[in-house]
């Protein structure tokens, strides 16, 4: 009996793939039931609260209503609101350069910031803890609260940035009015609260850096920059994926900060802001802001599709 | 889109606590929006005694103002339930409000901005109230409630002009004279600019305010009609008609106060309150900025432009109340609408906040301030009443299109050709019926 399947097995796969599957479902009942409800239980959520919601937005996308009376009143237009938007709509691309200039900004700018602070917060310094926490508090602040904070500072004539420079009286620089430069006002405050979301996280990384392959790297006599770039980072690897998805998602659902400075206009126009605008007020133009939205999703889908396909497929070869 | 917010003393909009409840509740509002239904009638009592009333007046001097208006109305057989919303969420939430549960009775604006929902359905006739009400109100008024269908949907209850505004100390201490013409207009700001002053103040910051000047632009070069065709979708954006409103306005921007953008009409009328502007074109509310100076404060109608049409038009947006369609109290809430197209109800609104005047013709004016007088005698003697472009258009194209070109425009006043294609070009996406 035994010699038989020995000898079974190698010549047909077949019985190895049903054995393989029995095993594999080769529970008891109620433990069937447990990982049935606890897979079962999130999916009809994430089905409901996720799918739903986003292939009904783009059902809605080829569509004109007003957001008034039922399914009967929408008026399905097929591909004209996205042709309208590409063509006519003079906020569109303003605020496409603007969502992109946000993700380049906040990939350069705070990630670096953020992985330097870390770095000189692994060190163990003397208050290390104090600077941590000054450095992530801007994290805690909802950015319609940071929005305001930076308006303080930006403000022309009473504004502190003004009167250290010396400007506010003679010649007041309009930081969040002038359309060419508010949005990289704006983006200094989004930035300065976006590296310490950077730090932590890059500080939990290089917690868990085996002390040892410092140490290693040490006495092969590697100095602190390259026992940094060519040790430290390379083990960062796991955080870095985790911070760039972090990143294109906070530039791309960037919202609240212009928002509060100025509803997003003048300068400051951005894909959410624009979805916002057509989809919620007096009367709303559903199957247009459901376009605009749709084109954030792919936006969204792009980079993290791109950027999660090339990370797999690295690390299957390897 | 938003109007204007009574009692909004901040001295700083930017950094004042309004600014950040403002701020907040903005924030608040989006992530209510699910929600929103529930928001209407939470507390509406379900007693046929009690009539619920949609409040959008939500600063504290013109709440003040509505809730005694109100008191006279309880008795015991019926009472009044005041629901009150935040003034601008209450206009950015009024589709989902009026397709949920709304108030029997419920604030909203005369114009396009009262058609466009009554067309659809969404609030309910008035026709027979108004048979009852025929001789309290002037005919342009009633024009002003009527939808297409030719029935009343609005009962108006105070209404505010808009002009240029000035303080007369300053005016006679420096010997300024009202100017009758767009000439006479460019020659006195010119003045005022070469004796130090801003000559017109002016702020964009909240997207509306500069639609004022459009509107006095326009229908001051085109006339009343065309300012009606234009904002019902029926003209171009890119005719010459519209091109000249534009080119003179252009022209006039020189002499407006600069970086507009970035200021809040407050901070622009305390400019002209601290004697540093010469005049400022709004509505009659700017007086609450001027408070203790009330005597001090008076304005004049736009200039002629065109003498074709003169100054025969006046640009005076009307508040009123629609009711709901289907109210759980239909007898209370026409007894209601009833009751607030009384002189007398108008008037004790007018008694706490004398920002607007009543719009019953039977108003007895005798208590009205000097300016309240000047506002009821402009608008009595105008041929065409204009409520305001965001109220006399498409609320889809006033807030994105219009707000949107205008700021374009003051920005860069040399692109004309550019934001009147953009306007144009959108406009014909949304005016398609």
């Amino acid at each position: 009996m035994t010699d038989k399947t020995v000898h079974e097995e190698p010549k047909s796969p077949a019985p190895r793939g049903r054995a393989r599957r029995k095993r594999a479902t080769a529970l008891a009942g109620g433990d069937k039931l447990v990982l049935g409800l606890m897979l079962g239980i999130p999916t009809l959520f994430h089905v409901l609260l996720v799918w739903l919601p986003s292939l009904g937005s783009v059902a809605l996308s080829f569509s004109s209503w007003d957001g008034i009376g039922g399914f009967e009143d929408i008026k399905w237009v097929g591909v004209q609101n996205y042709v309208d938007i590409f063509t006519h709509y003079p906020r569109f691309w303003p605020a496409l350069q603007h969502n992109l200039i946000w993700l380049v900004f906040l990939l350069v700018v705070p990630t670096t910031a953020g992985l330097f602070l870390a770095v000189l917060l692994d060190r163990k310094l003397r208050f290390g803890a104090v600077y941590q926490s000054a450095l992530y508090l801007p994290m805690v602040l909802s950015l319609a609260l940071v929005g305001f904070i930076w308006q303080l500072i930006y403000q022309p004539e009473q504004g502190l940035l003004n009167n250290l420079l010396g400007t506010a009286d003679s010649d007041p620089t309009n930081w969040l009015g002038d359309p060419k430069i508010n949005i990289y006002a704006v983006l200094v405050a989004a930035a300065w609260r976006h590296t310490g979301y950077i730090m932590l996280l890059y500080l939990a990384g290089l917690k868990s850096v085996d002390p040892a392959l410092k140490e290693a790297a040490a006495l092969d006599g590697a100095n602190s920059f390259q026992t940094f770039t060519k040790v430290t980072f390379p083990v960062l690897k796991p955080v870095n994926i985790v911070v760039l998805v972090v990143t294109v998602i906070e530039a791309l659902r960037a919202f609240d900060i212009v928002y509060v400075i100025n509803k997003g206009r003048n300068g400051l126009e951005l894909l959410s802001v624009l979805v916002t605008d057509n989809i919620i007020g007096e009367s709303s133009r559903i199957g247009w802001g459901s376009a605009l939205a749709v084109i954030l999703l792919l936006i969204s889908l792009g980079f993290i599709i791109t950027y999660l396909y090339q990370v797999f497929s690295k690390e299957n070869r390897a | 889109m938003v109007r204007y917010t009574p009692s909004s003393q901040s001295t700083n909009p930017l950094l004042g606590r309004r600014a950040v409840l403002r701020g907040l509740l903005m924030t608040a509002g989006i992530a209510a929006v699910p929600g929103l239904a529930a928001c209407g009638g939470s507390d509406s009592g379900s007693s046929n005694g009690t009539v619920t009333f949609g409040n959008n007046l939500s600063d504290q001097v013109p709440k003040d103002a509505i809730t005694a208006a109100l008191k006279g109305f309880d008795s015991d057989a019926l009472k009044v339930s005041i629901n009150t919303k935040q003034h601008e969420q209450y206009q950015e939430q009024i589709n989902n409000y009026l397709q949920g549960k709304p108030d029997d009775v419920l604030a909203w604006f005369a114009g396009y901005r009262m058609r466009f929902f009554a067309e659809k359905g969404l609030t309910g006739d008035l026709t027979e109230l108004w048979s009852g009400l025929g001789d309290n109100y002037a005919p342009a008024l009633k024009e002003a409630a009527t939808a297409k269908d030719g029935k009343q949907y609005l009962v108006p209850f105070t209404q505010y002009p808009w002009g240029v505004f000035y303080l007369k100390s300053v005016w006679t201490q420096r010997g300024y004279a009202v100017p009758k013409t767009l000439d006479e207009f460019v020659a006195l700001a010119t003045k005022m600019k070469a004796d130090g002053l801003t000559p017109i103040a002016f702020a964009q910051k909240q997207g509306w305010p500069g639609m004022g000047t459009f509107d006095q632009l326009n229908f001051r070069t085109n006339g009343y009609q065309f300012h009606v065709d234009l904002m019902a979708g029926k003209e171009d954006w890119q005719g010459k008609k519209v091109r000249d409103v534009f080119d003179t306005w252009k022209r006039l921007l020189p002499l407006h106060q600069e970086n507009a953008l970035g200021r809040e009409w407050q901070e622009a009328a305390q400019s002209v309150q601290q004697g540093k502007s010469g005049m400022y074109l709004l509505g009659t509310f700017v007086g609450q900025q001027f408070k203790g100076q009330e005597d001090d404060l008076d304005f004049f109608p736009f200039p002629e432009i065109n003498p074709e049409f003169g100054q025969d038009t006046v640009e005076a947006p009307i508040d009123g109340y629609m009711m709901a369609k289907n109210p759980k109290n239909a007898e209370g809430a026409k007894k209601l609408l009833q009751y607030l197209a009384k002189p007398e109800t108008q008037l004790e609104y007018l008694k706490s906040d004398p920002s607007s005047i009543a719009t019953s013709t039977k108003a007895d004016t005798s208590g009205y301030t000097a300016l309240q007088k000047k506002a009821a005698d402009v608008i009595k003697n105008a041929k065409h009443i204009t409520q305001f472009l965001d109220r006399d258009t498409d609320p889809r194209f006033a807030s994105d299109a219009a707000t949107n070109g205008l700021n374009a425009f003051i920005q860069n006043p040399d692109d004309i050709d550019t934001v009147l294609k953009g306007m144009a070009d959108q406009a014909k996406t949304i005016f398609t019926g």
